[in-house]
């Protein structure tokens, strides 16, 4: 595994209190199918914390046993250490944002949102004091006594976390909280909802499928695959520092090399690769002779007519391939091998002939803390 | 361009005759007929045949009015009473029907998805005998020397029969009997579309599952509810076979008294008259329901 310059914040949660703590946690369905496999995971809080996997990974399982949808076959909840493993759902201090909302069609929106608290016999007037304050926090004051479907995507999602934040649960769970919402939405909405949820300060539990989504709304993210964690961390820790070819390979776009360890310094390690030579400009914890694979992503290489100097951390091919995105460029070289390598430049000027095209013979070369080395 | 021929060939083009069918047909088999029905209420006695109703004698057809049959079933009370009878049982009927099929419907619903066409099945399954039948075997169940009663007596429960035939109660056993598909199917398909997450959305927010039931699946299942209430109720109102076979002297039915007047009295515009006022009776609260539930719909626009 890699040793890159790990970020101290994972110093600092551990001083942080738990709030949720979920221990040896398993879903078997049927007798066999394990759709949560031996999990364990301590939410600490005020954290934004992201499960990400794709579908059927289990993460939507994990949730709604959180949730109190689903008992689990087999470990604990804990929430404040408290064990609230058998505790039904309408007696759990958690509230949900359903994906695609699940608000009460024939409700108000003001009704939908003193739904849980009319629950609670909370007296009348800090009810609508508490409604009041919720329209006011997702700016939904102007559509209190609208119907939920004369409300716009947008405005619905507003209104569901509003309705899961007024009972001021311990721990919200969000599951795919913008996945019913069109691309440009999303962006906007994503930082909306984190600073609503960081104003309010509630801990929560974030269900995706969508990486960006998990990287721009959670402190950290858990990777699943299969019922169980293959990685967690921070966002930027999961992206730059995988620690398994298959988390690199979720997370983004990633070119993948196999490779034997030539030398193993405590500076540098040398793999070769059939397509190039990697030189990493740093130790890691394995030995020489070791087979491992190199992950590099595509926006870490330079792409360019000239050859790069020295024998390291360069390969050359023919351009087959420009796919333009606006903000920046992926160039497909294939080389001598066959393999297809993607490269991904920043059009920071507003030139439009790059120089390259299609059929072009172009040199790709990166430099030597660029990539990352899987044992796993 | 020739305008007429335009518009009798519009007239006969492929969507305007399909679109025409059903209006021919109700048309033809609904609205003639009640329009029929109300022309012979409005005519006395003796002009009971359509063709005598029309008076040609001025060369030009003129109808004449008579309320003379509305008059007498506003100032005779025992249409008025038989109205209010007739209401109340099918206000009964209905409330029953709904009290039974509420819960058959919602299991039906809840029920593992394979079972479901089983299940429906069931509930469809008294259809494949005479209805007329089926009222005659409740006829055997509960006359005094029938079935039930003389199991209770050879167990020894009673010593004299209980009289459980030919009054309300047994109207009332025929009625929900034969009636209640009529509230389970429209409900079942209802609750059957329910979505799941309105009830783990509830219970998210602290809402026990029975009170969940009242503040989520019952609302929500209204459009169900209105329906089934409809399709029991309407023709409860003017049953006439089951209290002809279950009822007795004291479970008064417009459909019976429909029936004397036609058969017995030969009075047809007399007939005809209550018949009016029944349709008007139904009539009147749908159209009142219809006009608040168009209003509701309206806001969703």
């Amino acid at each position: 595994m890699a040793t890159a310059p790990k970020p101290n914040a994972e110093k600092k949660i551990a001083e942080k209190e738990v709030l949720l703590k979920i221990d040896g946690l398993t879903k078997i369905y049927d007798g066999a199918v394990k759709a949560v496999d031996n999990v364990s995971l301590n939410v600490y809080k005020g954290e934004i914390f992201g499960l990400l996997g794709g579908s059927g990974c289990g993460k939507s399982t994990l949730l709604r046993m959180l949730a109190g949808f689903e008992t689990p076959s087999k470990g604990k909840i804990f929430l404040e250490n408290q064990d609230i493993t058998d505790i039904p759902a309408y007696q759990r201090p958690i509230n949900m944002m359903f994906q695609s909302y699940a608000l009460f069609p024939h409700l108000s929106v003001w009704e939908n949102i003193a739904f849980g608290l009319k629950r609670d016999h909370m007296p009348k007037d800090e009810t609508a004091a508490r409604v009041e304050a919720m329209l006011k926090l997702a700016q939904l004051t102007k559509y209190a006594e609208r119907k939920p479907h004369q409300l716009s995507g947008g405005q619905q999602q507003r209104v569901a976390l509003a309705r899961s934040l007024a009972k001021r649960p311990k721990l919200l769970l969000l599951d795919e909280p913008l996945g019913a919402l069109d691309k440009k939405l999303r962006e906007t909405t994503q930082l909306e909802l984190v600073n609503i949820i960081e104003d309010v300060g509630v801990t929560c539990v974030l269900v995706t499928h969508d990486q960006e989504e998990a990287m721009t709304m959670a402190s950290r993210i858990a990777v699943m695959a299969e019922g169980y964690f293959l990685q967690v961390g921070e966002p930027d820790a999961i992206y730059e520092i995988p620690n398994s070819r298959q988390v690199a390979d979720f997370i983004g776009n990633v070119n993948m090399f196999e490779g034997i360890v030539e030398e193993d310094e405590a500076d540098h390690v040398i793999v070769r690769c059939p397509e190039c030579v990697h030189y990493v400009g740093h130790g890691f914890s394995g030995t020489e002779g070791m087979s491992v694979g190199v992950a590099l992503r595509p926006e870490k290489i330079t792409i360019s007519k000239t050859k790069p100097k020295g024998q390291y951390n360069w390969c050359e091919g023919e351009v087959v391939e420009i796919v333009y995105f606006g903000d920046h460029t992926t160039y497909h070289l294939k080389l001598e091998s066959g393999r297809v390598i993607k490269a991904q430049e920043i059009n920071n000027t507003r030139d439009l002939s790059c120089g390259l095209t299609w059929g072009d013979h172009a040199y790709l070369h990166w430099n030597n803390l660029a990539m990352v080395i899987l044992t796993h | 361009m020739n305008k007429p021929v335009q518009f009798i060939r519009g007239l006969f083009s492929g969507n305007k005759l399909v679109i025409g069918i059903p209006y021919a047909w109700f048309a033809l088999l609904v609205a003639i007929p009640i329009l029929i029905v109300l022309k012979i209420s409005l005519s006395e006695m003796e002009m009971t045949s359509v063709s005598n109703m029309i008076d040609w004698s001025s060369g030009w057809p003129k109808i004449k009015i008579n309320f003379e049959s509305y008059q007498f079933i506003a100032s005779d009370t025992l249409y008025v009473k038989t109205y209010i009878s007739s209401l109340k049982y099918a206000i009964i009927t209905t409330i029953l029907c709904l009290a039974i099929g509420y819960p058959f419907a919602y299991f039906m619903a809840r029920s593992p998805k394979h079972m479901q066409p089983m299940l429906l099945m069931l509930i469809m399954l008294p259809f494949w005998t005479s209805f007329l039948l089926r009222i005659y075997a409740w006829k055997t169940l509960l006359v005094s020397n029938g079935v039930i009663n003389n199991i209770l007596i050879s167990i020894g429960i009673i010593d004299t029969p209980l009289a459980m035939m030919n009054n309300s109660f047994s109207l009332l056993i025929g009625m929900v009997y034969s009636y209640l598909p009529f509230m389970i199917l429209p409900l079942y398909a209802n609750l059957s579309k329910l979505d799941i997450r309105y009830l783990e959305a509830a219970a998210d927010l602290g809402t026990s599952p029975f009170k969940a039931f009242w503040l989520i699946t019952v609302p929500l299942s209204k459009a169900g509810i209105i329906a089934g209430s409809m399709l029991v109720f309407i023709p409860a109102v003017g049953e006439f076979v089951i209290p002809e076979l279950l009822g007795g002297p004291s479970t008064l039915m417009i459909g019976r008294v429909l029936w004397d007047e036609f058969f017995s009295n030969n009075d047809w515009p007399m007939a005809a008259a209550v018949a009016v006022v029944m349709i008007l009776l139904i009539l009147v609260p749908m159209a009142m329901f219809n006009k608040a539930e168009a209003e509701q719909l309206g806001g969703k626009a």
